[in-house]
């Protein structure tokens, strides 16, 4: 299982990339192995509001379907565009191609926003699951 | 995200097939079904699918419940069991019958194989095996029959898909273009004394083998060598769940269960009324095939790419009349497809072509309607 050490984490298994006043969102590989094939990612829409820790989309696998949060506050600025034809990139490069959508950060004081785990913290909460 | 995919595991220790350590070596997924640690997937269980469509899957099946029956009065006693009438079986043919309570609800459904005049094997799901084990040895105890649980004496590795027979018939002597659909032989596959049976639970043609345990890592292995060249590949439960809903055929649990007699899944064929001399379940089930039905089993395809789910409301017309028994991504129809029961009412003006535009047919997916089109089950047939 990858953990980038460069990314944040949720205890959702969503991921975040910060840079500057942007993040980026997607779900981590422990996500994607746990839930199998990948068919279909609703994700919220340019221009809505996400709310930390709330409810923003949701993904479709073979067997299940989960919620996907938002982990930061903030203004979607754009969705990837090849996640609704391929949806199956979450599985084969969840860090990469697989990316949800980016936020526009409410606060942009350089902090890291309140909530998110390290790579580190989150690698102790998957193996918890093990 | 939230998932119960992602949550922790059961305390109790599920069992192990002889085959467990075989997945853990494939890095397989693995996960407590019924009580035993079972291959969900090894990679994609959409490839898996795939594979079983075009070409063949290797399954792990050795969480099935297995009895014997034996003894001159064994024929009757399954007469008597069951809803089938093993006694007018050929010995090496098999039949897909139920057991049923007395007030006709249904305890599982079975494959029951007669191997001889006076010896059946019957194969029941992982879950129920209990409750099989139990009713048969209760039914059994006024005839010459004796009833034994054989689960651990047999591991049981199935070979499905079109190119089944290929990949099997290097490894046996048995003239497989001989062997019928819903037939079983003595036979040796690789070397090994196994009961070879043509049947399965995929829609494809395929084979299931029951050997003894200790053979059991050597024929997978025999059998990935010979299937490797003929596009087979591991297949998980995942996808075994999906190739049967594609192909129409109930789970027990979702499509059958206790409170549900065979007529409710549509499956009134398997209940045979009018075998000599009674059999448990016979007057309820008498009474319920003269009745008009409560519900009925459909098909549904959806044209949003969001997934029915075991549980989900049918609505018609935005009311509930009905409810999703199992749904999935279809890998081969590319939509999503369901298994529900619905009222008759709604059955009807659906499938009649005057009145189908009228139902306005949906699935309440988490709080959406999404609509649903009625379809004919099964959703796939194979081309024979």
């Amino acid at each position: 299982m990858t953990v980038p050490s460069e990314l944040y984490y949720t205890p959702e298994h969503e991921w975040v990339a910060l840079s500057g006043s942007s993040a980026s969102v997607g779900i981590t590989d422990h996500a994607q192995r746990a839930l199998g094939d990948v068919v279909f990612v609703s994700v919220p829409a340019v221009g809505a509001r996400v709310t930390s820790g709330e409810p923003c989309g949701e993904v479709e696998s073979t067997k299940s379907v989960s919620d996907l949060y938002s982990p930061v506050d903030g203004e979607v600025t754009e969705v990837n565009p090849e996640i609704d034809d391929d949806p199956g990139l979450v599985n084969s490069d969840p860090y990469g191609a697989g990316w949800l959508f980016k936020v526009k950060l409410d606060e942009t004081d350089g902090d890291v926003p309140p909530g998110l785990l390290s790579a580190s913290e989150y690698t102790a909460l998957t193996q918890e699951d093990e | 995200m939230t998932d119960s995919a992602l949550a922790g595991g059961r305390p109790a220790v599920p069992r192990r097939t002889p085959l467990t350590a075989v997945h853990e070596q494939l890095g397989a997924s693995l996960t407590d079904f019924a009580g035993w640690l079972m291959p969900l997937r090894y990679g994609s269980e959409t490839a898996e699918h795939n594979a079983v469509r075009s070409a063949a899957g290797l399954f792990d099946l050795s969480h099935m419940g297995e009895f014997s029956v034996t003894g001159s009065g064994a024929a009757a006693a399954l007469d008597y069991a069951l809803t089938g009438e093993p006694s007018a079986l050929k010995p090496g043919r098999a039949r897909y019958t139920m057991i049923c309570a007395e007030d006709g609800g249904v305890i599982d459904d079975l494959i029951v194989y007669r191997l001889a005049d006076a010896e059946f094997l019957i194969v029941a799901n992982a879950a129920n095996t209990g409750p099989v084990g139990a009713a048969l040895a209760e039914r059994a105890a006024g005839f010459d029959a004796a009833v034994t649980d054989r689960t651990d004496d047999y591991a049981l590795i199935a070979v499905q898909g079109p190119r089944s027979a290929a990949i099997l018939a290097p490894l046996t002597s048995v003239n497989l273009a001989e062997v019928k659909y819903y037939a079983s032989y003595p036979a040796q596959v690789a070397g090994r004394g196994v009961l070879l049976a043509r049947t399965g639970y995929t829609g494809e043609d395929g084979f299931e083998i029951f050997a003894a345990p200790k053979d059991a890592e050597y024929l997978w292995a025999e059998l990935s060598k010979a299937g490797a060249s003929n596009g087979l590949i591991p297949a998980g439960l995942a996808a075994r769940d999906t190739l049967r809903l594609e192909a129409g055929m109930p789970l027990y649990g979702n499509e059958l269960g206790a409170d549900m007699t065979p007529f409710d899944a549509g499956l009134g064929r398997v209940v045979k009324l009018e075998k000599p001399g009674g059999f448990v379940g016979r007057d309820a089930l008498a009474r319920r095939a003269q009745e008009a039905p409560a519900r009925q089993l459909v098909g549904l395809t959806l044209q949003s790419r969001r997934v029915p789910r075991h549980g989900y409301a049918v609505l018609s017309g935005g009311q509930p009349a009905g409810v999703v028994t199992s749904g999935a991504p279809s890998p081969t129809l590319g939509v999503p497809i369901a298994m529900a029961y619905v009222r008759p009412d709604v059955a009807a003006v659906t499938t009649d072509p005057t009145t189908a535009g009228t139902a306005d047919l949906a699935v309440d997916v988490r709080g959406r309607a999404e609509p649903a089109t009625l379809v004919e089950l099964p959703f796939y047939r194979r081309q024979s």
